[in-house]
C-alpha cells in the first residue's frame, strides 16, 4: 500500500478490538524472560497450593482406618501397574455422601455462611465511616491513622482473641464497667454465644475492610463533590450519587477479604463461641483432631473450597473489570 | 447608553456592547469590598467589582493572585472573610453552592467517571427533578451544541481531552445558569485546539446570551474572549478595562509588563504643555516627546512605555519629521513567522530595546541582520507615560 492518503480503514479498528493487552505484547524474541518471570510464582503456587490440595482431595476419596497413615488406599509404587489399579479402584465418594446425610455438616456450612455474611455487613458498616474519616483527614495525619489500623497485626491473633475472653467474660472488663456505671445490674452473658463470635470476627477482620475502602476513598477527587454541589446536589445526596458508587470497588474488595476467611474461621468460634456456635472450621477441627477421621475432614475442606469458589470468582471478575476499566 | 466624550476608542470595540459605561445600568454581579483570608494569607484583598449581564468577563493574573478564590466565592465554595457578593440584587451570603444559580466548569473538568457523557450532562437537571422527556430533550440539545451526539453513551475515560472539555462545558451549561464560571477551562488543551475553542466559547456566549466569568492566567486567552478584563495581583484588582484599554492604556507598570511586551524608558520630565510632555531619559541617552494630558511638573520621575510593534526600525535614516529618534545595533533576532522580534542595543548605552516588525512580504532585498547599525523612532502618540 503506497497511497498514504487512504490508509486501511480497518487497521485502527483491528488494533482497538484486540485491546490494550494485545498492544502491550512485546514482539518476537525476549518473550521467554517474561514467561520466566510469570513462571516462578506459578511454580511456587503449584508446589505450595496445588500439590497439598491434590493430597487433600485424594484423602477425601479414601476411607478411614486405624493405621499409619489413618486412611487407605495408599499408593504402593513398588507394586507397579497393579498397585496403581488397586489404588484407583480403592477411591470412592462415600465421605461426600456422609456430609449430606449427617445434618451437622450442612448446618455447619450454612451457619458459617450466615455468620460470615453478617460479620461482613457489620464490618462494612463500621469500616466505611472510619475509612471515610481517614480519607478526609488532614494529609499529614493520614499515615498515623493508617498505622493505627494496622497496629493490631503486631500482636498475634490468638493473643488478641484471648484478650476478648477477658473482656467478654461474665466477670470480665465489659461487665465490670457496665455494672460500675449502673447500666446493668446482672452481668451480660456474651461469652460463648454467637454474639461473641460476631464481635471477635468483626474486630479481627476490620483492617481488611478498612484498608481497601480507605484506598478507594482516598483516591476520590474532591472536586467531583464540588461539581456535584455546583450542579445542585446537597452533600448527603452527593454522597450517594458520587462517593458511594466510586468507592464500590473498595467495598467489594473489603467484603470478600472479610467474608472468604471468615467462612473458614476456626480460632475465633473455638475460643469465643463455645459449644453453642456451629462453624465449619470448628467441625473440621473436631473431625480431624478428635475423631481422627482424615477422609471426612478432607471432604469437608474440599467442599468448603467449592463453596468459596463462587465468591472468589466474583471477586476476581470485579477486580479484573476494575483494572480493565482503568486501562 | 452614551459614550463619555473623553472616551477614545482603544483597540476594537466589540459589538458596541459596553454597559459598564452606562451609569444607570444595574450590574448582575457585585463584589463589594470582598476580602478573603486563609490564616495569615490574604488571598483576596478588598475587591469591589461589577459584572454586567451578558458580559464575558475575564479575571487575569499570575497563579496565586486570588482570581480563582474570587470565583470560588461566587460559586459558594469559599465564604468571604468580609464584604458582600450579590447576584441579581440578592446577597449570596450563606447560600450553599447547590442553591446558587451559577454553574462552574472546572479546570480539571471534574467529570463523574462512573457516568456516561449523557448522565454527566443530565446530572444537574436530575437534581432539579426535571421530568424525563424534557431532560432527555435538553441533554440532546446540549450534546448537539458541543457536537458530541455520537458519544452520549461513552464514559469520560473513553474520550480525548478536547471531548472531555466539551462534556464539562455542556454539563455546566445544561441548567442554563445565570452565570457560567470557567476556571482555566482551556488549560489542558494544546495551542491550536485552545484557540479554536476560544472562538467557539465567544460564539456560544453570544448565542446563549449568558454571562460568562472566566479565570485565566493566559493573557492572550483573556484578550481574545473577554469584553472586559480585570487584571489581578496579590489579591487586588490592578486594572479593570476592555482588552484594548488594558493593552494600549495600562494604568501602571505591572499591567504594562504583564500584558504583552513593552519597552520602558525611565526618565525625568523637562516640560509639559499643550498636551505634549518632554522627558530626558539618561538610560537611553535621549530625549523623548510624547502626547499626554497628565498634569506633570518638570522634574517628575516617569517611565515612557512603548510597545515593540509601535517602534519603527530601518537601516536608512528616518525622515526628517520623525520624532524620538534613536540609533542602535542589532543584538538578537527572533523570527516568529508572522513577526520578527529584534533586540536592539541603543548606541552608547546598555539599554536593550525590543522592536517587532510584521513580516508583510516573504522576502526582503536587504533584511536586517545581526550587528547591523539601525535607526529607531516612534511617534509621540506611540507611548504611554507611567508614574515611577
Amino acid at each position: 500500500m503506497t497511497d498514504v492518503l487512504t490508509p486501511d480503514p480497518e487497521a485502527p479498528r483491528a488494533v482497538a478490538a484486540a485491546g490494550p493487552q494485545a498492544a502491550a505484547e512485546p514482539l518476537g524474541a525476549g518473550g521467554w524472560k517474561r514467561w520466566l518471570l510469570i513462571g516462578i510464582p506459578y511454580l511456587w503456587l503449584l508446589a505450595l497450593f496445588l500439590a497439598p490440595f491434590a493430597i487433600v482431595l485424594k484423602i477425601s476419596l479414601s476411607q478411614t482406618t486405624i493405621a499409619q497413615p489413618p486412611y487407605e488406599p495408599v499408593l504402593d509404587l513398588a507394586a507397579g501397574w497393579q498397585g496403581l489399579v488397586d489404588f484407583v479402584s480403592g477411591l470412592h465418594l462415600e465421605n461426600y455422601s456422609i456430609l449430606f446425610e449427617d445434618e451437622i455438616y450442612v448446618a455447619s456450612y450454612l451457619s458459617s455462611l450466615k455468620i460470615a455474611a453478617i460479620s461482613t455487613l457489620l464490618a462494612l458498616l463500621i469500616a466505611y465511616p472510619m475509612a471515610y474519616g481517614m480519607a478526609r483527614a488532614p494529609r499529614s495525619i493520614r499515615p498515623t491513622l493508617l498505622m493505627a489500623v494496622i497496629l493490631p497485626f503486631w500482636t498475634s491473633l490468638l493473643i488478641r482473641v484471648y484478650a476478648w475472653i477477658g473482656i467478654l467474660n461474665p466477670d470480665g472488663l465489659l461487665n465490670a464497667f457496665l455494672m460500675w456505671t449502673g447500666a446493668i445490674s446482672e452481668p451480660l452473658y456474651i461469652m460463648n454465644t454467637e454474639t461473641a463470635v460476631y464481635i471477635g470476627i468483626v474486630y479481627s477482620y476490620l483492617p481488611f475492610m478498612v484498608l481497601p475502602l480507605y484506598s478507594s476513598l482516598e483516591k476520590l477527587d474532591e472536586t467531583l463533590l464540588e461539581a456535584a454541589a455546583d450542579l445542585g446536589s446537597p452533600p448527603w445526596r452527593a454522597f450517594w450519587q458520587i462517593t458511594v458508587p466510586l468507592s464500590l470497588p473498595g467495598v467489594v474488595a473489603g467484603c470478600f477479604l472479610v467474608f472468604i476467611p471468615a467462612v473458614g474461621e476456626f480460632v475465633i468460634p473455638d475460643l469465643l463461641g463455645g459449644s453453642e456456635t456451629l462453624m465449619i472450621g470448628k467441625t473440621l477441627y473436631n473431625e480431624f483432631f478428635l475423631n481422627r477421621d482424615w477422609p471426612v475432614s478432607s471432604a469437608i475442606a474440599v467442599l468448603l473450597l467449592l463453596v468459596l469458589v463462587v465468591p472468589i470468582a466474583i471477586y476476581n471478575n470485579v477486580q479484573a473489570k476494575e483494572l480493565g476499566g482503568k486501562a | 447608553m452614551a459614550l463619555k466624550p473623553a472616551q477614545k476608542a482603544l483597540g476594537p470595540i466589540r459589538r458596541s456592547f459596553a454597559p459598564w459605561l452606562d451609569p444607570s445600568a444595574v450590574p448582575l454581579i457585585r463584589f463589594e469590598n470582598v476580602v478573603k483570608r486563609f490564616g495569615d494569607f490574604t488571598a483576596v484583598d478588598d475587591v469591589s467589582l461589577d459584572i454586567h449581564e451578558r458580559e464575558f468577563f475575564a479575571l487575569l493574573g499570575p497563579s496565586g493572585c486570588g482570581k480563582t478564590t474570587l470565583m470560588r466565592m461566587l460559586a459558594g465554595f469559599e465564604a468571604p472573610t468580609s464584604g458582600r457578593i450579590t447576584l441579581a440584587g440578592k446577597d449570596l451570603a450563606g447560600v450553599p453552592p447547590y442553591r446558587r444559580p451559577v454553574n462552574m466548569m472546572f479546570q480539571s473538568y471534574a467529570l463523574f467517571p462512573h457516568m456516561t457523557v449523557a448522565q454527566n450532562i443530565a446530572f444537574g437537571l436530575k437534581q432539579d427533578g426535571m421530568p424525563k422527556p424534557e431532560m432527555e430533550a435538553r441533554v440532546t440539545e446540549m450534546l448537539r451544541l458541543v457536537k458530541l451526539e455520537p458519544f452520549a453513551s461513552r464514559k469520560p475515560h473513553q474520550l480525548s481531552g478536547g471531548q472531555r472539555q466539551r462534556v464539562a462545558l455542556a454539563r455546566s451549561l445544561a441548567k442554563k445558569p445565570k452565570v457560567l464560571l470557567l476556571d482555566e477551562p482551556l488549560g489542558a488543551l494544546d495551542k491550536k485546539l485552545r484557540e479554536e475553542t476560544q472562538f467557539e466559547l465567544m460564539d456560544l456566549q453570544q448565542d446563549l446570551g449568558l454571562t460568562f466569568l472566566i479565570v485565566t492566567h493566559d493573557q492572550e486567552e483573556a484578550m481574545t474572549v473577554a469584553d472586559r478584563i480585570a487584571v489581578m495581583n496579590h489579591g487586588k484588582l490592578v486594572q479593570v478595562a476592555t482588552p484594548g484599554e488594558i493593552y494600549e492604556q495600562p494604568n501602571c507598570r505591572y499591567v504594562a509588563d504583564f500584558i504583552g511586551d513593552i519597552n520602558l524608558f525611565e526618565g525625568t520630565v523637562t516640560s509639559a504643555q499643550g498636551g505634549l510632555v518632554r522627558l530626558k531619559s539618561p538610560e537611553a541617552g535621549a530625549e523623548f516627546v510624547t502626547a499626554s494630558e497628565a498634569a506633570l511638573q518638570p522634574g517628575a520621575e516617569v517611565a515612557l512605555a512603548v510597545r515593540p510593534e509601535k517602534m519603527r526600525v530601518s537601516l536608512e535614516p528616518p525622515p526628517a519629521e520623525a520624532t524620538n529618534p534613536l540609533r542602535g545595533e542589532v543584538w538578537d533576532i527572533a523570527y516568529l513567522g508572522d513577526w520578527t522580534v529584534l533586540l536592539i542595543k541603543v548606541e552608547g548605552t546598555e539599554k536593550i530595546v525590543r522592536v517587532s516588525r510584521a513580516n508583510v512580504t516573504r522576502s526582503e532585498a536587504r533584511p536586517i541582520g545581526w550587528d547591523d547599525k539601525v535607526f529607531l523612532w516612534f511617534a509621540p502618540d506611540a507611548g504611554v507615560l507611567l508614574k515611577s
